[in-house]
């Protein structure tokens, strides 16, 4: 049905979290919606450590069993000097299947009516009169154009729509977190705790996580700064050494790779016909990492506007305008705050991590309050921590 | 040069992600660099978490002068 229909109202460039979220609310909102996915299969390969909290998932779905590999409740964080700090969650957090969850999500879409196109790479967008009008590419080795009032970048960390228009969407080397992930078996994981371990000697201007996915199987990957892999040692080293050190017998399941981009959100979201979503606009928290639902967050801030615009207005910049507002409104100014965090982290040593964590794990367990920790954490000076925890418990 | 040990590459597009120019090109399972364009900065080669690009001009590799 697609190869015949010329133009839609929208077209949505990837089929990740943000696109298909996009897709959904866009459709539900009564517009004609084709999303393009490159890849044969929505969801695969899997390029996350699949963290999620509940309250996050919430915002957009009640969490389905058959997403969930893992409840989270504890959170550990493990200094350079091996010190462990380790508290209660004050939420739920959950492990994803995210082959699952990615599929469901853009099921969901289609079901709101969205065609849903794989194997579809887009390769270039067309402008007209300084407009975003379509977009151009191969479908199976056969070439396509497609019209569209609104044409949606959601292409992930890869993303070159927003370039092709002439935004500036490329990832600063240092704020590239290069990533690199083994799902293992044959380990013994506490099932029910996030593990983060902060250390230049582990992951340089990063941090290694152990996210189980059950008792025996676990997501463990590491992600360091491109300002460190400049050195030359790279993503995969770092993981191959501490999986050779931790769990030397680990039966190795899926490998990951994949960048995440930890970048200020792109000044500029929309232009005439185009809005980015996600990755491609920048959206992850760049303390954690997390960029699953701060993505679905931005596809849906973005097909709110997107509809309202169409209804009533047009494509203009002017009118597609409201989503990049809403955006810094609602998720912006904690991101700027926390991209400001993530760069005091950058600049804390080894030496500064254990000091924080020895007068942490001085306090006896069960008198862990974040104020408590907040006290210590100012004492110790940088106060700052008491904000990481709280983001790290928050995803 | 960029080279690429396509063989290696899991085509993730943390490369294209960071690079200045919009030289690199990654689809499903293919990628390619375009050397017209290329300004070989070497960013793309620090950034793979897997190693599947280098340098092969040893004068400007930061990472095989060091
Ligand atoms: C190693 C690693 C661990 C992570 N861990 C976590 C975590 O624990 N928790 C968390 O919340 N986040 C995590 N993230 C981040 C998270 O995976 C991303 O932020 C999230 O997937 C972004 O969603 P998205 O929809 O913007 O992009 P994506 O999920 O990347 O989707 C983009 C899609 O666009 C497609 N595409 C790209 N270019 C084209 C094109 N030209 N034509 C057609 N299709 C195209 C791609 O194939 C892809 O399917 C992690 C990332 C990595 C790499």
């Amino acid at each position: 049905m697609w190869k015949e229909q010329k133009e839609f109202d929208c077209i949505v460039v990837g089929g990740g979290p943000a696109g298909s979220t996009f897709a959904r609310v866009a459709a539900e909102g009564g517009l004609s919606v084709l999303l393009l996915e490159k890849d044969r299969d929505i969801g695969v390969p899997v390029r996350c450590g699949e963290a999620v909290s509940d309250a996050g998932l919430r915002i957009f779905h009640e969490p389905d069993p058959r997403w969930i590999a893992s409840t989270i409740n504890r959170i550990r964080l493990i200094a350079p000097n091996e010190t462990v700090v380790e508290f209660d969650l004050q939420q739920k957090g959950y492990i994803l299947d995210r082959r699952i969850f990615d599929y469901d999500l853009a099921e969901y879409a289609s079901s709101a009516g969205a065609q849903i196109v794989t194997k579809a790479y887009v390769d270039d967008i067309i402008i007209e009169n300084d407009r975003v009008v379509g977009v151009k590419g191969t479908h199976v080795g056969e070439r396509f154009e497609k019209r569209a009032k609104i044409v949606v970048g959601a292409d992930g960390v890869e993303s070159r729509v927003g370039r092709w228009a002439g935004l500036k969407t490329t990832v600063k080397l240092k704020n590239m977190e290069c990533g690199f992930q083994k799902t293992v078996t044959g380990i013994d994981v506490d099932e029910h705790m996030f593990e983060f371990y902060l250390s230049k000697k582990w992951a340089p201007g990063g941090y290694l996580w152990v996210f189980p996915k059950g008792k025996n199987k676990a997501n463990i990957g590491v992600a360091i700064s491109g300002y460190y892999a400049k050195d030359g040692k790279s993503a995969q080293k770092f993981l191959d050494e501490f999986l050779a050190w931790k769990y030397p017998k680990a039966s190795v399941l899926t490998t990951v790779v994949g960048g995440i981009p930890i970048d200020k959100t792109v000044k500029q979201m929309v232009m005439d016909g185009l809005m980015l979503v996600g990755d491609a606009a920048h959206t992850v928290n760049p303390v954690t990492g997390g960029g699953i639902v701060p993505g679905m967050r931005s596809g849906l801030l973005a097909a709110e506007t997107a509809v309202k615009a169409l209804h009533n207005g047009g494509p203009a910049r002017k009118n597609l305008a409201a989503y990049e507002k809403e955006w810094h409104k609602i998720g912006g100014k904690n991101h700027e705050r926390f991209y400001r965090i993530k760069e005091t982290i950058f600049r804390f040593t080894d030496d500064d991590l254990n000091r924080i964590a020895d007068g942490i794990s001085a306090v006896p367990t069960d008198d862990r309050s974040l104020l408590k920790l907040f006290s210590i954490a100012v004492r110790k000076k940088p106060s700052l921590l008491f904000d990481v925890i709280r983001v790290f418990a928050g995803l | 040069m960029i080279e690429i040990a396509e063989n290696k590459c899991d085509f993730c597009g943390c490369c294209v992600g960071v690079c200045p120019v919009n030289c690199i090109e990654v689809k499903e399972a293919e990628i390619s660099v375009d050397h017209d364009i290329c300004i070989d900065c070497d960013i793309c080669v620090y950034v793979c978490p897997i190693e599947v690009l280098s340098q092969t001009d040893p004068r400007k590799s930061s990472k095989a002068a060091a």
